[in-house]
Formats: C-alpha cells, structure tokens, sequence
C-alpha cells in the first residue's frame, strides 16, 4: 500500500478513516435496529403447511419453488402469506381460527397448473399450537401452447428483468468508471433498497404502512443518502490515504458479506414480500401475458434510464462523470471537482440500485441474498457492455436479461442464471473489452 | 457458562478439523494472490472439485476410493483452473476476481439443482464415499484421542491432514526458492519486465492457478472425508473468504503464513462461536439482541468485518513484511 509524505495530511488519516468508519457502521447498526419487528416471534399460533410438488420431464418429483400462498380469515381480510422454498415446503403461522388458504396460480412456473383448480383456496379450521397440512397437487407439466408464443412471453420477461438489471448496474459501472473500484458491494445496496421498502410498506413507521407510490420514492432518497455515506465514510478516506485499488476491491468484498449478514441478522432468513400489487390479474393481450405492474416498471425504468442518459449527455455534473470516466488527470486538470464528480456518482448509482431494488421487491420476493445474485447478473451484463461506460451497462444488462429468460426454452429454469454467467465468461474470452468498451481498458 | 467446553473448543480450532480444512485452503490461495498476485475469489469452488471428485466417483459412478483421489485432487482442480484462467489470466487482474466469484455461483446453482439429483444429489448432497478411508484408520472409532479432544474417526482424519499440511507447506517452501518460485514473484512485482525477459506470464500464472487449486481441493476433500458428505452449502460463495481472512491475517506471501492465520481464525471464531452460544442458554443474551439462529450468523460478519479492517490498516497481516505487502496494486 502505497503512502503519501507525511506533510500531507491533516489528520491523521487512520484515525480519521476509523472516525468515519465507526461512524459509518454505527449508523447501519443504527438503521439496522429501527427494525425489530421485522423478526416477529409468535407464541401460541397455529401453523399450516404443506409440500408442493410437480414431476420434472423424467418423471421425478421436484418441489416447486417461489408459489405463494394466501390466508384469508371468515371476514374475508388477508391474514398472512407464506412462499415455497426450493423443496416446495411452504408454512404460515396463523392464530387459531377457520382461514381459506389460497394457492396464487399467478406464481405457479410456466405449464403447472392445480390438478383440481375447485379445491384452491382450501379452508383449514386450526386450533392453537396446532400444525396442520394441506394440499394443493399439481398436474401433470402442461405442454406449452406454441413455441413462438413461448418465445415472445419469454422475450417481454426478459426486457423487463435486462432494465431493471440496467437500473441497478448503472451505478456499479459509473463507480468503477470514475473511481477504478470495482464495487462488490454493490448488490447490497440493491438488498437494501427491498428491505427499505419492507419497512415502510409493510413494517410501517410508528405505525403507519406507507403505500408503496409513496415508498419508492422515499426508498430513492434514502438509498442515495446511503451511498453518500458509505463514500465520505469509507472511500473518500480511502482515497485520501492513496490506498491501492486491490485493498479497495477486498474492502469492498469485506462489506458485501458484512452488510448481508447484517440484513440477514436483522430481516431473518425467510423471504417476505411487499404488501401492494401483490395480487393482479394478467393482460392477455395474445402474443403474451403481462401483469399491470409488469408494464408499470417497464415504463418507469425506461423513463428513469433515459433520464440517465439525458443527464449524462446534457447536464454540467452528467458530463462532468464522462470525463473523469474517459481520463481522470484530464478532467482534474481542465478544472473538473473530480471528489465532487465521485460523490454525485456515489449518490446516483447507490440511489437507482435501491431503487431497483424496490422494482425487484415489487415482483419477486425479498431475502437478504438477493443483492448477491443480482450482482452477479450485473457483473455480467457490464462486462458484456464494457466495464466503465454507463451506456454499455445497459445495453449489456438487456441482453442479459433477455440471455437468462430466453435460455430456459433449452436449460432447467432452476439454473437460467447459469447461463447469463456462462455468457459472462465467454464475453472475456472472445471481446474482453465487451461490445461498447475500447481496447486499452483492458491491458 | 461452561468454561472448560470453551477453552476445549478454542484449542480444536486451532489445531482441528477447520483448521486443516482452512489451512490448505489458505495455502492454495496464498500460491494464487500472495506469490502471483491472482485474484482468486472462487477458492470454494476448488474446494469443491475436491469434494465432488471424490463423492462423485464413488458414489455415483461407483468407482473406487483411488479414482476419487485422482478425480478430485487432479482432475477437476484442472478442468476449474482452465475454466477460470484462459478467459482472464491475460486480463487485469479484477476479471479474474469477477469470473472466480461468478464461477462459484454456478457451481451452487448446478449444485442444488434438483434437475441433476442423481448426478450431485442436489441440495442434500452425497454421501457414502470415504469408507475406504477409515478402513485404513488405525484408531479405535469408539476411544477418544488427543486429551480426549477427537474421536477415533476425527484422529484420522486430524492425522492425515497434518501430514498433508506439512508436505504442502514443504513443497510451497521448496517451489518459492527455485527459479520456478522467483518467475512467479516476478510476475507479481512487475509482469511486463518478467515478459521482457522471455518468460511466459500467461502460463505461469495458469501453472500457479492449477496449483493453488489442488491444495484447495486437497482441503475441500478432506473436508468432505471428515463430515462424511458433499453438500452444496459447505462451499458456498462465502465459504472462499474464510480462506481469504486465514490468509491476510498470517502474512500473505509468507510460506507459513497461511497456516498460523488459519489456526488464530478458528480459535476465534470457535471461541466467540461457543461464547455466545452458551450466553444466549444462559440467558446473558437479551433476546431481542440474539436468539440461537442469530450466533451462526456472526461468524459471517465476523469475516466480513475482519476483511475490512485487515485489508485497510493492516493488510501485511501478522508475519507480512510491508515490503513485500501483497495487498498492492500491481
């Protein structure tokens, strides 16, 4: 690790990086404990639960993961939701009473239906600290309609899994842009955006549920509050000290399992989903289905990424981030705030990461590792557009969302990741400078 | 507050099973970072073919014990090593960090994959492959050994992997000091003046992947012996920077320095592991601040934290010289 003269610095640098340091970890342990009921503890509650599961093409049983499952008291009013595990266990803990326990076909995989669609919801009387199972079987693998009906199903998901990938990316790729940071960490900032929204959506603050219109927005601040300071805190003096970028980038890994198992410690291991637009019924508009809120995050991330590239290209601090990307000495030089530039691009990045986050809380289910695949998925998406250029990384996710949700027509959809990291290798190998990068990147 | 299992559980990890399991992880990954500046993120994965190689040879493919040592010491160790390095080893040196880690990655998702059940055995992995092992055994299973520390099975298995352990440091220790070692050193100082001197960087450091990635596969294996089963969530991602932490804390680029790292991680982790446990039986623990599920999950951040702070204020670890610091850029 290299070390600038002594005469240099004002503070003593370590004390100062320790100062902000704590700081800094004391204010995520802090916002870490606005959250403790988040892991709630039931007594004397009834459970019910059950194992879903499916024959695979060969004919063995496979449990179906990610279905969900509703619980409705006699009033009608829904009680509590629970979501199959990759073994298909699924559970709800219930006070005692009569609830109907409803299976949501929406969530059921492509070509599984109900084998008897008039028995869902099942009603289940419970009695305290009872456990009681039910069951929903499922039918045999439906034969998919056709297969170009398939495709353009697969392709929307796919456009709408790339842009919301692009959202999260943007930031991971403007950082390494202007800083050489190779953040991995980045995903967390992702997790924490969908667990910021669990909190106002569905914790509620002093008592009140925040609808999740009102909570996006909210979420967008907070996470580029986060961001900001994660960088005065950390890499600002970091920097400062003239750390080398491999320290950095284990610091970075460092915070990645700190800040994951925080989440997990704090939001517990189960995945939990958002209150709002949880039950739609889907468009059929022919050639494919899609829910509203599908098309609603569409649009909003189309709108939110040209907004990006319009600030880049037009805005004095967008273009600002172009050039300390392009040549950081250049741009010091003609007079640029580079830590002025780094900041803003800490801001904004870690903002849209949690941003899309909430776009993933919102479709999928929220656990604490979600930040974690996700950044791999980013990795690959940024490498393929060209590591550092904020238009590669979205171009590059798009295509690997569209990579991941089009690979299932010949892959297990259990492994449809592997292929966008498949993709992520074989880019290094045959372009490493990806398709919008130039070569000297690289070297 | 049972001291006595405290102060035991601390000396077991510091000469027990995780140790040597770590230990020769660590050792793979200092050949990997310390002495070729590799950034090796996906050491679990070597771990891994370790275990896989073994478990799948004789459990699936019903070959015998020997095959399953070639298959996991040598063979998918080199496969692993091919995938990572031909794509990245030309590039800077973060390309290797990022395909590492996402190679890890698929090997969960394969892993786990119900798809492949009667290759892998997916999330509940395989077991029934190391009775050839323990046929060797020349302890009793049912005495204890050591102080009373290990069982019959577990003495084995500590027996092995402390030979293992000082063969690999042996050679480690013969290969840094011959012109093969220095290369690799040079590599790491500057790659351009060892290319200039007619050396062949992008097959050096190829030979020192595949090389750190056995010792982790040796480890990986053992510990696949010593639990007597192969199963996914041993080697995930996180597991790699367990051996990262053994690592920096010894000394990077110090022979032994993996080695003592390893053995002060778990005799920390095991003695904060066990403390907390018995605080939260106890009812030292208020209950809002930990319940049992949560203790597990400290080691994690304890990793995490220990990351962070080694790689920022001492990143020459415990023996490291600064001059030969390993945690620069290069």
């Amino acid at each position: 690790m290299s070390h600038r003269p002594v005469s240099e610095r004002r503070v003593h640098p370590v004390t100062s990086v320790l100062r902000t340091f704590f700081a800094a970890v004391i204010a995520v342990l802090a916002i870490a404990a606005l959250a403790p009921a988040v892991a709630s503890a039931q007594t004397d509650d009834a459970e019910v639960k059950g194992r879903l599961q499916a024959r695979d093409a060969e004919g063995e049983r496979v449990g179906v993961a990610g279905v969900e499952f509703i619980a409705t008291n006699e009033a009608g009013d829904e009680v509590a939701r629970g979501v199959s595990d990759d073994e298909g266990n699924w559970s709800i803990t219930l006070p005692p009473g009569t609830y109907q326990v409803l299976l949501d076909v929406e969530t059921l995989p492509d070509g599984r239906e109900l084998r008897n669609p008039e028995k869902n919801p099942a009603e289940v009387r419970l009695i305290g600290g009872d456990s009681k199972s039910a069951l929903f079987p499922l039918g045999e693998a439906v034969a998919s309609t056709s297969s170009e009906i398939e495709f353009v199903q697969l392709t929307v998901d796919g456009l709408k899994l790339g842009l919301v990938i692009a959202m999260c990316a943007i930031g991971l790729s403007l950082i390494y842009g202007t800083t050489g940071l190779t953040n991995f960490a980045h995903g967390e900032a992702v997790t924490f955006g969908a667990v910021m929204a669990y909190l106002l959506n569905v914790t509620g603050v002093f008592g009140v549920r925040i609808h999740l219109l009102i909570a996006a927005p909210l979420v967008l601040v907070i996470s580029g509050a986060a961001g900001w300071a994660f960088n005065r805190g950390v890499w600002f003096p970091m920097r400062r000290r003239g750390a080398s970028l491999i320290s950095a980038l284990v610091m970075s890994i460092g915070f990645s399992i700190l800040f994951r198992y925080l989440i997990l410690y704090q939001f517990g291991g189960r995945a939990k989903r958002l209150s709002d637009y949880q039950l739609q019924t889907a468009w059929d508009l022919g050639w494919f289905r899609l829910l509203p809120k599908d098309l609603v995050i569409m649009v909003v991330s189309i709108v939110v990424l040209l907004g990006v590239g319009i600030g880049l290209q037009t805005t004095r601090v967008g273009k600002a981030m172009r050039a300390v990307s392009d040549n950081r000495d250049l741009a010091e030089s003609s007079g640029i705030d580079v830590e002025r530039v780094i900041r803003w691009v800490w801001v904004a990045g870690t903002a849209l990461a949690g941003f899309g986050g909430v776009l993933f809380a919102t479709t999928e289910s929220i656990n604490w590792e979600m930040g974690f695949r996700i950044l791999l998925l980013m990795f690959a998406g940024v490498t393929l557009g060209g590591l550092g250029t904020a238009y590669g990384a979205l171009f590059g996710s798009i295509i690997v969302g569209l990579f991941i949700q089009l690979s299932t027509l010949v892959i297990p959809t259990d492994m449809k990741n592997v292929g966008a990291l498949v993709m992520l290798v074989v880019i290094l190998l045959v372009r490493p400078q990806g398709l919008l990068g130039r070569k000297e990147r690289v070297g | 507050m049972d001291w006595g299992g405290i102060i035991e559980n601390t000396f077991r990890g510091l000469i027990g099973e995780q140790f040597i399991y770590f230990g020769l992880a660590a050792i793979g990954l200092n050949m990997h970072f310390g002495f070729t500046g590799l950034l090796n993120f996906g050491q679990a994965v070597f771990m891994a073919a370790g275990a896989y190689g073994l478990s799948m040879a004789v459990a699936t493919l019903g070959l015998n014990f020997w095959w399953g040592l070639l298959l996991g010491i040598v063979v998918f160790p080199l496969i692993l090593a091919a995938i990572m390095g031909v794509p990245t080893l030309r590039l800077r040196a973060d390309y290797l960090a990022i395909v590492t880690i996402a190679v890890s990655e698929m090997f969960r998702i394969i892993a786990r994959s119900p798809s492949l059940d009667r290759w892998t055995g997916s999330s509940d992995g395989l077991t029934a492959f190391a009775k050839t092992f323990y046929e060797f055994s020349p302890y009793d299973a049912q005495e204890r050994y050591f102080f009373g520390l290990f069982i019959g099975n577990q003495m084995w298995v500590i027996t092995v992997g402390w030979v293992v352990l000082a063969l690999v440091v042996g050679a480690v220790y013969l290969m840094m000091r011959s012109p093969w070692g220095r290369v690799l050193k040079a590599i790491r100082e500057d790659e351009d003046a060892a290319r200039s001197l007619g050396k062949n960087a992008y097959w050096f450091k190829m030979q020192a992947l595949a090389l750190g990635g056995v010792f982790g596969a040796l480890g990986g294996m053992l510990r696949a012996i010593g639990t007597q089963s192969a199963q996914p969530q041993n080697f995930i991602t996180d597991v790699t920077f367990f051996a990262w932490v053994a690592l920096i804390l010894g000394g990077a680029a110090k022979v032994g320095g993996p080695v003592v790292g390893a053995a002060i991680l778990y005799a920390i982790l095991n003695f904060t592991d066990i403390f907390l446990r018995n605080s939260v039986a106890d009812g030292w623990m208020p209950e809002w601040l930990m319940t049992g599920t949560q203790v597990g999950q400290v080691r994690f951040m304890l990793i995490g934290l220990a990351l962070v702070l080694l790689a920022a204020f001492r990143p020459q670890g415990i023996f490291g010289s600064k001059e030969e610091m390993a945690l620069d850029d290069r």
